[in-house]
């Protein structure tokens, strides 16, 4: 392959180190006006009068907007497939509020410092009620936190369930009777952010033809299109959305976060209007990851293979229930499409609390599934006398084999049965044994009061929504042989459009700069269902090979006309016929525009699949515990890889590096303190701490050859995979380094002291 | 309020009320390579260089910047040359999603202009203001490491 597994520059590079205003806020509205959210300062009240009227007449107000201006109407901010599976439980404004950044109305002013004023001038009377903070409690409170008549699909109002999911194959409860071994374990993992350092920004306004423009900083233009006319009445025709560069996402804007909003105002105002998230805002009122609280079972027999595997989730939501389900069901797939065992069982309810939203976060429940599977992973192989790695080995997925419980978790519907055709899991365990200099390390004994460890732990994804995700793409040819290609696919600073552009150059036999690449238009670009569930290689991917393939073909018939000829091939550029004539690329399509034949060569492609090829990682941390203080550092990672073939490697590798720190964020660094009133404490940068340049260990960062026969050229996914792994490494290692288990994260060195049992 | 300092290699004045921050000024001069991410000084993707040291322009008011020098990243290139720190991040692939590279870029500049031995260590000193969520920092401080070893490696040669 020419262009396929090669680094080529991101197509969007130059712009970007040049610093090129090409992000939704570098541009200026002509009369735009400034809009701002008032935002809940109680966890759960009802409004029993907001007073607008000081507002209203201050001077530059335009514009504010109350629950009492729209009529009830349920939808969920999740971007994902229709109908979507998450609850409709939420309205535009409501008249409760459910946690401390809920919404309460909003100002357009002609500047942000009077629509800020404007905030506090309005006053609103609440009648508090009654808060559940713990998601343990969620289902006994006895009153429900979404009674409203007019939602739809939340699985038990009464018990505040937004949803729930129960599968079972074969008989766990039999099973694990009659096991030789039974280990059991109660697992955590917590609230944290996306922390994208660009923070949503949606502008709006009318064009020429009264239409609404929506650019805006999101995953899924489409969704937004869909969910902006749903919910404000007007007509999908009436809408364009326009996702220009970036600046980081990671399921944040997997959301339909303020689009509504700002759309309201330019419909009612006619003009342009321009919202924008403080930090703080972002910090407390977008959305975070779902914290589980997952209890595993495993069962084993005498062999050290699994016999059965007991799964419970408890899913925390927050206030509303965007992914409620999908996240849930990604966290039982994953964990149940890692090792093999005949009987199988989740139960799971994600809940409602008065806490910030929980929604789309790179991982999407699957490091929820990780960290408590390869913690009891480890456990288990310390009770069973045998390397951790080994154990894994034992009972890993393999080629060819079927993961049955696929077929009963769906997305919200029923799922579409599993085989794997390619898997790497061994070469990744194996080489990353190597690399990490596992034996050696593994076997030193500690002294002293800086203790050593080094720990692993496995992990899969899946590549796209099997049966659901759809993806398509245009290509259309220009007279020197260049080629559009127009893709709804949305590259967020991943680099899609880079990728997906070498998928074209490599069907088409041109290089990456013969094709210009423009993405995620409503009104341009085919539909897309966005960036997310590791989709956008694998299926989009597939779409721009299918594009390119027919484009191709349309070139070669052309070339065929030309030359007169019956039989012709391509070659390079060429089209070669068997007597030796021969027409370039660019002729062809010069004479094909000006003419003879003359058409325009283009080809298009949509694809689904009903495969959901896994990517898979293994991840070996090597960590030091100070005894003194029970501080963790991790010194060093590494990460190693399956993701079919690898379309850019450095790109790639640039997503395993970024992924890493976010799960060393979650493990270490990053929590979400809340007071007992529901507020959360550490609203900035300085206090919810990601990942510094100083804080990074070493990195040592590999792919294994792999091949997937389903994907585009073989590629799998590679976004989200790698940052499963690294968080349940790490505990495994201080274990190692201190004897000390840490089932629920972040790791606090309070908790790692007080264990710690050491002379 | 009227002040005068020098921008970008121009002398500019600017009449700015009480309180305007230079984040503010710049972006309101379509400069949009300074970015906001947060407004508390806590992200460095607003850095830009004040006497060619680095510093977050959302923590600097407008009155404190007379008689100074600003630069930012639209100086650092002209239309047909990318400089040697933008070709290296380019090719390195230490950009992902771009939103924290101006602000990065101006850092390594800064360090490159100051004295000094450039070592892994000054190098994530320089970069630990910047934050960036899609790296993981590995490829902007090797592209970093590369180019202003380079550069010293001439200067030291010249
Ligand atoms: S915007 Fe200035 S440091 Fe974040
Ligand atoms: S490249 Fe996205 S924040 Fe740094």
């Amino acid at each position: 392959m020419k262009v396929i597994g090669k680094d080529i520059q991101r197509v969007d590079g130059h712009s970007l180190v040049r610093g090129k205003p090409v992000f939704t806020d570098d541009m200026r509205l002509k009369d735009v006006l400034h809009v701002k959210i008032m935002h809940s300062p109680v966890a759960h009240a009802q409004i029993l009068n907001i007073d607008i009227s000081r507002a209203e007449i201050l001077d530059g107000v335009v514009a504010i907007f109350t629950h009492k201006d729209f009529k009830p109407h349920y939808y969920t901010t999740a971007g994902q497939g229709y109908p979507e599976p998450s609850p409709r439980d939420m309205l535009i404004l409501d008249s409760t509020v459910r946690y401390v950044g809920d919404r309460v109305a909003f100002v357009a002013a002609e500047t942000l410092e009077i629509a800020e004023r404007a905030l506090e001038l309005i006053k609103v009377e609440y009648k508090e009620l009654p808060c559940i903070f713990d998601a343990e409690k969620a289902m006994t409170a006895g009153f429900a936190l979404h009674p409203s008549e007019g939602t739809i699909g939340i699985h038990d109002v009464s018990r505040n369930i937004a949803a729930h999911l129960d599968a079972e194959l074969g008989d766990v409860d039999a099973a694990l009777k009659t096991s030789a071994h039974v280990f059991e374990g109660i697992y955590s993992t917590p609230f944290v952010q996306m922390a994208h350092i660009e923070p949503h920004i949606s502008l709006t306004w009318l064009d020429n033809n009264n239409r609404l423009v929506i650019r805006t900083s999101t995953q899924v233009p489409h969704h937004v299109r869909r969910i902006v006319a749903e919910v404000l009445d007007i007509p999908i025709a009436r809408i364009r959305v326009i996702k220009p560069r970036i600046g980081g996402a990671f399921g944040g804007k997997q959301e339909i976060l303020n689009e509504e909003v700002v759309s309201a105002i330019t419909l009612k105002t006619g003009r342009p209007a321009r919202i924008e998230y403080t930090r703080e805002e972002e910090l407390n009122a977008a959305r975070v990851r779902h914290p589980e609280l997952v209890t595993f079972r495993l069962g084993f027999n005498e062999k050290q293979l699994l016999t059965a595997i007991d799964m419970n989730i408890l899913e925390n939501c927050g206030a509303y229930g965007p992914h409620a389900l999908t996240v849930m069901s990604v966290t039982s797939l994953k964990a149940l499409s890692m090792y093999k065992a005949p009987n199988v069982r989740v139960n799971g309810d994600g809940v409602y609390t008065n806490l910030p939203i929980a929604g789309a976060y790179r991982g999407y429940g699957a490091p929820q599934a990780c960290f408590p599977l390869e913690s009891i992973m480890d456990e288990a192989a310390e009770k069973l006398g045998v390397d951790p790695i080994d154990l894994r080995l034992k009972n890993v997925f393999q080629v060819e084999d079927d993961v049955p419980i696929a077929k009963i978790l769906g997305e919200g519907r029923e799922g579409f049965p599993m085989v794997l055709y390619s898997t790497e899991i061994k070469t990744c365990l194996d080489e990353g044994r190597q690399l990490s200099n596992w034996d050696t390390l593994r076997s030193k004994h500690q002294t002293g009061r800086f203790r050593r460890g080094i720990g692993v732990a496995a992990a899969v994804q899946g590549s796209g929504i099997p049966g659901i995700d759809m993806g398509a793409a245009f290509i259309k040819m220009n007279e020197d042989a260049s080629f559009n290609l127009q893709i709804g696919a949305t590259d967020l600073g991943t680099g899609s459009d880079t990728a997906l552009a070498q998928i074209a150059a490599e069907a088409l036999n041109v290089s990456v700069d013969k094709i210009i690449v423009y993405s995620s238009d409503t009104d341009i670009t085919p539909f897309d269902k966005g960036a997310y569930a590791s989709s956008t290689t694998y299926i989009s991917g597939t779409a721009v090979k299918k594009a390119a393939e027919q484009c191709k073909a349309m070139i070669l018939e052309q070339g065929k006309k030309l030359l007169q000829v019956e039989e012709a091939e391509i070659i390079n550029t060429d089209v070669i016929a068997s007597d030796g004539q021969s027409i370039s690329y660019a002729d062809i399509c010069m004479k094909t525009f000006y003419t003879d034949e003359q058409m325009q060569i283009m080809g298009t492609g949509s694809h689904v699949s009903f495969d959901s090829p896994p990517p898979l990682n293994a991840t070996f941390a090597e960590v030091e515990v100070d005894t003194l203080t029970g501080i963790v550092r991790v010194i060093k990672v590494v990460s190693v890889t399956d993701a079919g073939q690898i379309i850019n490697p450095k790109m790639a590798e640039g997503q395993v590096e970024g992924a890493i720190p976010q799960s060393l964020g979650m493990a270490l660094t990053e929590f979400m303190p809340f007071d007992d009133q529901g507020r959360m404490l550490n609203l900035d940068f300085n206090s919810y701490h990601i990942y510094t340049a100083g804080d990074m260990p070493k990195l040592v960062v590999r792919f294994v050859e792999s091949n997937e026969p389903t994907g585009p050229y073989g590629a799998k996914a590679v976004a989200e995979i790698p940052i499963n792994a690294p968080a349940p490494a790490i505990t495994n290692a201080v274990y190692n380094a201190v004897g000390v288990r840490v089932r629920h994260l972040p790791i606090q060195p309070e908790q790692v002291l007080k264990e710690l049992d050491i002379e | 309020m009227t002040i005068q300092f020098e921008l970008n290699g121009q002398l500019v004045s600017a009449d700015t009320m009480p309180g305007t921050t230079l984040l503010e000024y710049l972006r309101s001069e379509e400069l949009y390579s300074v970015k906001h991410g947060c407004d508390h000084g806590e992200c460095g993707a607003c850095a830009v260089l004040i006497n060619s040291k680095a510093v977050n322009a959302c923590l600097i008011l407008m009155h404190t910047i007379e008689g100074k020098k600003i630069e930012t990243l639209e100086s650092l290139s002209n239309h047909e040359h990318l400089h040697p720190i933008q070709e290296t991040f380019l090719r390195a692939g230490a950009v992902q999603c771009g939103f924290c590279t101006p602000g990065m870029l101006l850092s390594v500049e800064a360090l490159d202009r100051e004295e000094g031995e450039i070592t892994e260590e000054s190098v994530k000193d320089a970069l630990n203001g910047n934050l960036c969520r899609c790296t993981g920092y590995v490829k902007p401080v090797d592209a970093a490491l590369k180019v202003l070893q380079k550069n010293k490696d001439e200067e030291v040669q010249s």
